[in-house]
């Protein structure tokens, strides 16, 4: 159990920037996500929070103590991989306690460990097996338990759900979070898919180029987005984006985000568009409409509402406590 | 290799004649063989009065007995001895060596390190008969002639197993090497606990080839031992022919001929169970 925290951490490789400098303050027993699209530094955050990366100026403390130069077994952490880096050669039981046995823990109680965290991911029955005859999901949850028996402060996970098929991620999300929990331990998420940003995080990071642009709590973000990236990252379908121009009363250049959920069908409403085409998903249907510019716009109704057919013209309006505006450059400038 | 069946699809008199085409292959390589071994366990005045005979003779214990315990120049017992630490020392010494270095190579940065690299990749460009006459000289100054340090060292390094190895290593996840971090171990520790059980089937295909590539050297050791009690025996066979008008002793260079083939096929098959395992495993 530890807190994390980053102070000004940045990274180069060379004389590319990839981190510029990110601060961010985790409380003991937090579950943080760090969300972002490929190539936004979010994993290289991680590795040098796990020390597999040296920082290049900036502080990483883990519980207090300053861990920039301290070799990763040190850091009191323990990691998740995406492709979970199990030991190819060694049974299930030694995978996991291979950790322990470097460290030079007595054998009775490596035992106890692994058949206790072997107990809690229901591995037992797989103990003596090789990683090569576990499906995914099992290799997932040999990977977790090898993170488990070392009791670590921290938790790092990196996109340790995406080489899973969808409804298998679904089931190891709830149990990762489950699992959190129920140990109490501090863990940092990395992923690229924000559903499982959302439903993870106690608070989440979102990450673009480099940059934290947002850090809150994950229904916080998703309401109140802080730049156009968030805005349009958070959330499926994306924010739909206009140029303010086309609104009566708005300065141009500025853009306004509007959610799908709170655009309103009708005959009448501020804009008139046609539906392009429409995606039926069951309980709700995704209304892809044509602008008079030529951009699109994505509405979401109700089954249960008329769902107009395509081709057909249709006005969209929308209460203008759910429109939000951002400048030129992104950035939120607030409620329209 | 019942499972082999359908990779060829034949059936009927094509199946037949396939068969017969490779068994006749077989025959083929498989005679010069077979006449070496008849003319082991005949007696000397068989061999040379023609025709030569085609089916085994009643010598074989005393001819083999002969070729173990006396020999010609050296009792066939000791060139064999000879022949399996020198095939030894070297496929084990290559394989110690190159693991190590192609572990350096991919898993440390260090200045100069692709220079390094392409320095023992040079190495691949100067065998053995190139650079044996300073060879020698280093050995004999070492005081190394007739002696199996003599015969292994100079050959113990090996380009080809290094850069084997290095591209096994390269295709390793890094996140492997990452894991082991986290876990605490150090450079070596990963390096025996986990990168040598992961390339144990390429360290068995290797160790078949340099056992053979050791155990067929001839030049090297030629030079290098005087002493006959130090001949191994692919060298010991060529000096058993007689110079000048001597007879030759036939049957006993048969059989020395015989058990100097043993030794590496029994290698082989042994080692072939281990390349299936290994391939049919398959694992990463």
């Amino acid at each position: 159990m530890a807190t994390v925290t980053l102070q000004n951490v940045r990274k180069s490789f060379g004389k590319t920037d990839v981190i510029h400098g990110i601060d961010l303050d985790i409380a003991d027993g937090e579950f943080i996500v760090i969300v972002g699209p490929s190539g936004c530094g979010k994993s290289t955050l991680l590795r040098m929070v796990a020390g597999l990366e040296t920082v290049t100026s900036g502080e990483v403390r883990i519980g207090g103590k300053l861990v920039n130069d301290v070799e990763p077994m040190d850091r009191d952490i323990a990691m998740v991989f995406q492709n979970y880096a199990l030991y190819p050669h060694m049974s299930v039981f030694d995978n996991m306690a291979y950790g322990l046995k470097i460290a030079k823990t007595p054998r009775s109680e490596i035992e106890e460990r692994v058949a206790s965290a072997a107990e809690l991911l229901q591995l037992e029955p797989y103990l003596h097996r090789k990683p090569r005859e576990l499906s995914g999901g099992q290799r997932q949850r040999v990977a977790m338990g090898r993170a488990i028996v070392r009791k670590p402060a921290v938790f790092l996970f990196d996109e340790p759900l995406s080489n899973l098929d969808a409804k298998l991620r679904v089931q190891m999300r709830l149990e990762i979070k489950a699992l959190q929990r129920k140990l109490g331990v501090t863990a940092l998420y990395v992923t690229h898919d924000q559903v499982e940003a959302m439903t993870l995080a106690d608070r989440m990071v979102v990450m673009n180029g480099g940059v934290a642009d947002q850090i809150g709590k994950p229904l916080e973000v998703y309401a109140d987005p802080q730049t156009a990236f968030v805005g349009g990252f958070i959330g499926s379908p994306p924010t739909n984006f206009l140029n303010a121009g086309l609104i009566p009363g708005l300065a141009t250049g500025n853009t306004i985000g509007i959610r799908p959920e709170h655009l309103v069908l009708g005959a009448d409403g501020r804009l008139q568009t046609t539906v392009a085409y429409t995606e039926a998903l069951g309980a709700e249907t995704l209304i892809h409409c044509r602008l008079p510019d030529g951009n699109q716009i994505t509405a979401r109704q109700d089954a249960t509402q008329r769902i107009p057919a395509e081709g057909e013209t249709i006005g969209i309006d929308w209460n203008d406590g759910d429109a939000m505006l951002f400048d030129a450059g992104g950035r939120r400038t607030g409620k329209v | 290799m019942a499972e082999r069946n359908g990779m060829v699809e034949k059936r009927g008199a094509g199946l037949w004649l396939t068969h017969l085409g490779l068994i006749i292959g077989v025959l083929f390589i498989f005679f010069p063989i077979w006449l070496a071994f008849v003319a082991s366990t005949v007696t000397q005045a068989d061999i040379v009065r023609p025709p030569m005979p085609l089916l085994p003779g009643d010598q074989f214990f005393e001819n083999y007995g002969r070729a173990l315990t006396s020999g010609v120049n050296a009792p066939v017992a000791t060139m064999l001895l000879n022949s399996m630490v020198m095939a030894l020392g070297i496929a084990v010494g290559k394989i110690a060596i190159s693991l190590l270095s192609a572990f350096a190579i991919v898993y440390f940065r260090f200045p100069l390190r692709k220079l390094f690299f392409w320095l023992i990749f040079l190495t691949l460009m100067l065998p053995v008969e190139v650079r044996i006459v300073p060879t020698y000289e280093v050995i004999a100054n070492f005081g190394m002639l007739n002696s199996y340090q003599g015969l292994i060292l100079p050959l113990i390094a090996s380009a080809t197993a290094t850069f084997l190895f290095r591209q096994f290593f390269m295709t390793v996840p890094d996140e492997l090497a990452e894991a082991a971090r986290v876990d605490g171990a150090k450079p070596m520790r990963f390096f025996f606990d986990i990168l040598l059980p992961m390339s144990r089937t390429n360290i068995a295909a290797l160790f078949v080839i340099l056992f053979i590539y050791g155990w067929n050297q001839y030049l090297w050791p030629l030079l290098i031992t005087t002493d006959p009690d130090m001949n191994t025996i692919v060298m010991g066979i060529k000096q058993m022919f007689p110079s000048g008008d001597d007879t030759a002793d036939w049957p006993v260079i048969m059989a020395t001929s015989i058990l100097a083939m043993v030794p590496p096929v029994l290698v082989v098959v042994g080692m072939q169970r281990l390349f299936v395992r290994g391939l049919v495993e398959s694992e990463k």
